[in-house]
């Protein structure tokens, strides 16, 4: 896997003038037509005559309230646990840091299904973790919102940690060094002087940890379940929605459309202004 | 991926925003018209060649096996399934999905494909299928009809209500007045399966004919309630079968020829 590029070295702008070569140029075009094609067939299909009932339809704003809920509880959970894991891989030098590393990114790649059959095996009522839980406290994460959100987090968390840890490598060390001589601790170091310098990493990292979680779909239907008002998310919606009334898919979808596009617009300065 | 600690002052050149816009007026005009090209059709190399069934999830594995029979008695043909719960099988073909044969664990997914004018013909019904109670396996938590899914703890997987055995678990548990919460609506028959298999849920309503694919694991509780909601299995050749040819043949093989025995050892009723 590789690794994410982390230097803030200026790229050099080459060939801004002169003619684009057509053999460049049309793959290009292709490239854009092929990822925008699909969003803009969905906008063509929306029933927009029938959009406001649609959205205001009571199942539409439960899994809506709660894709937000939980996308954001997983999110307050990737920050807690991954800033200090992107802290750990950027800032300490141990041996294996390279395998922790690939071993942070595995659920990156890992297809999104694979990590709900594997939270099942571990946080399930059979599983190591899960059946300690339900024996001595008799919680079961399965089938509950908790369970959506450690799904969403299992999925979520890797592109927290790369942002982060992206964000603290390019930060300039000479800052904490200086706070180092100054006498504060590496936890003073930490909380005084590292987070305010990656706070903007940090956001960036969170919202985008944010929109994974707001779309995960294979790990939380295999973990979860599908349960309306209690783990069916809107993804879930959507796809229980196709199969009886695409037209509802289509509008669910949509929403997430718009929610994704107004992450990306808020992300405009980091993503897209370059 | 490239992540820089602050913003980057700095425009991008006029140039690149007009060829976006333009790119975008290309993009609604495409599209505008793409409604008039049909998908599917694609692939097929004439008849002989390949085969794709699109079969109910509960189908898996008695399909499995008849596909493998059929390519044995039809040379030259290879058979590719695609297995899925009913509805979602029903929303592919009518968008357009390449098949030749829709197998369906219900009449009313068949209908939508019918409706649609996307069936060769009308279905036939070749199989039958009623709800059992799976419990792991022994029924350690001794059920023994229903009434036993509401008890206090007990965890229960359904169909969620967009597939036939979501409606079919429904109109039992209406029937016999019995009021249950599960803890998750599956999007097919299997997964719900899946769940008593994993030991997650301590029972589920599948069909008769899923528990006896997963004998080893699970048991199959019978209830009377189950006789009012049989479902019918329908199959057809559709319209646009890019193989029609074999996929007549194996309508013919599954729902009067050899499949009938294959189906009738796997537990369904065969009309």
């Amino acid at each position: 896997m590789r690794r994410v590029e982390t230097t803030t070295r200026p790229v050099r702008r080459s060939g801004r003038t002169g003619r684009v070569p057509v053999a460049l140029l049309a793959p290009a075009v292709l490239g854009l037509l092929f990822l925008v094609l699909p969003l803009a067939g969905l906008l063509a299909r929306t029933p927009w005559n029938t959009l406001p009932q649609r959205l205001t339809a009571p199942g539409v704003l439960t899994a809506l309230r709660l894709s937000v809920q939980t996308a954001t509880l997983a999110t307050l959970l990737c920050l807690v646990l991954g800033v200090p894991l992107a802290w750990l891989l950027a800032r300490v030098e141990f041996p294996g840091r390279r395998l922790v590393r690939a071993l942070v990114t595995v659920p990156l790649v890992l297809p999104p299904v694979v990590g709900g059959v594997a939270l099942l095996l571990v946080f399930g009522r059979r599983g190591v973790v899960g059946g300690w839980l339900d024996a001595t406290f008799g919680i079961t994460l399965p089938f509950t919102t908790a369970g959506v959100v450690l799904a969403e987090a299992f999925v979520a968390m890797p592109f927290l940690v790369v942002a982060v840890e992206g964000a603290l490598r390019s930060a300039d060390v000479r800052y904490e060094e200086a706070a180092a001589t100054l006498g504060a601790g590496r936890w003073t170091t930490f909380t005084h002087v590292t987070l305010p310098l990656v706070g903007p990493g940090i956001a960036a990292g969170a919202v985008l940890c944010w929109a994974r979680a707001l779309g995960e779909f294979g790990a939380t239907i295999t973990f979860a379940g599908n349960f309306p008002g209690r783990t069916q998310t809107m993804p879930l919606a959507v796809y229980l929605a196709l199969e009886t009334d695409p037209q509802a898919a289509i509008v669910l979808s949509l929403v997430l459309l718009a929610v994704s596009v107004a992450i990306l617009a808020s992300l405009r300065d980091r993503w897209v202004g370059t | 991926m490239t992540l820089r600690p602050r913003p980057r002052p700095g425009s991008r050149p006029r140039t690149a925003r007009g060829l976006l816009a333009a790119l975008a007026a290309l993009v609604l005009t495409v599209t505008a018209c793409g409604d008039a090209t049909r998908p599917g059709a694609g692939g097929g190399s004439g008849s002989g060649g390949d085969l794709t069934v699109f079969a109910a999830a509960s189908l898996t594995d008695v399909f499995t096996t008849i596909g493998r029979d059929f390519e044995a008695a039809t040379p030259g043909v290879r058979v590719t399934f695609n297995f899925a719960g009913s509805s979602a099988l029903a929303t592919q073909i009518d968008q357009g999905a390449p098949a030749d044969v829709l197998a369906s664990a219900a009449p009313e997914p068949m209908r939508t494909v019918t409706d649609a004018g996307n069936a060769d013909g009308s279905p036939t019904v070749f199989a039958r299928n009623q709800l059992v109670i799976a419990v792991p396996e022994g029924n350690p938590r001794g059920v023994t009809g229903l009434a036993d899914l509401t008890a206090p703890g007990m965890k229960v997987a359904l169909c969620a209500a967009q597939v036939p055995c979501g409606t079919a678990a429904r109109s039992v548990l209406d029937a016999a007045g019995v009021h249950l919460t599960p803890v998750t609506l599956e999007q097919d028959v299997r997964s719900a399966l899946a769940k008593v298999r994993l030991g997650e849920v301590d029972a589920a309503l599948v069909y008769r004919t899923d528990v006896r694919a997963a004998d080893a694991e699970v048991d199959g509780v019978g209830f009377p309630e189950s006789s009012g909601a049989v479902n019918d299995y329908p199959i057809v050749v559709l319209r646009n079968a890019p193989n029609p040819t074999a996929a007549r043949a194996f309508v013919a093989y599954v729902a009067t020829g050899p499949g009938r025995a294959a189906l009738a050892a796997a537990g369904f009723q065969v009309p």
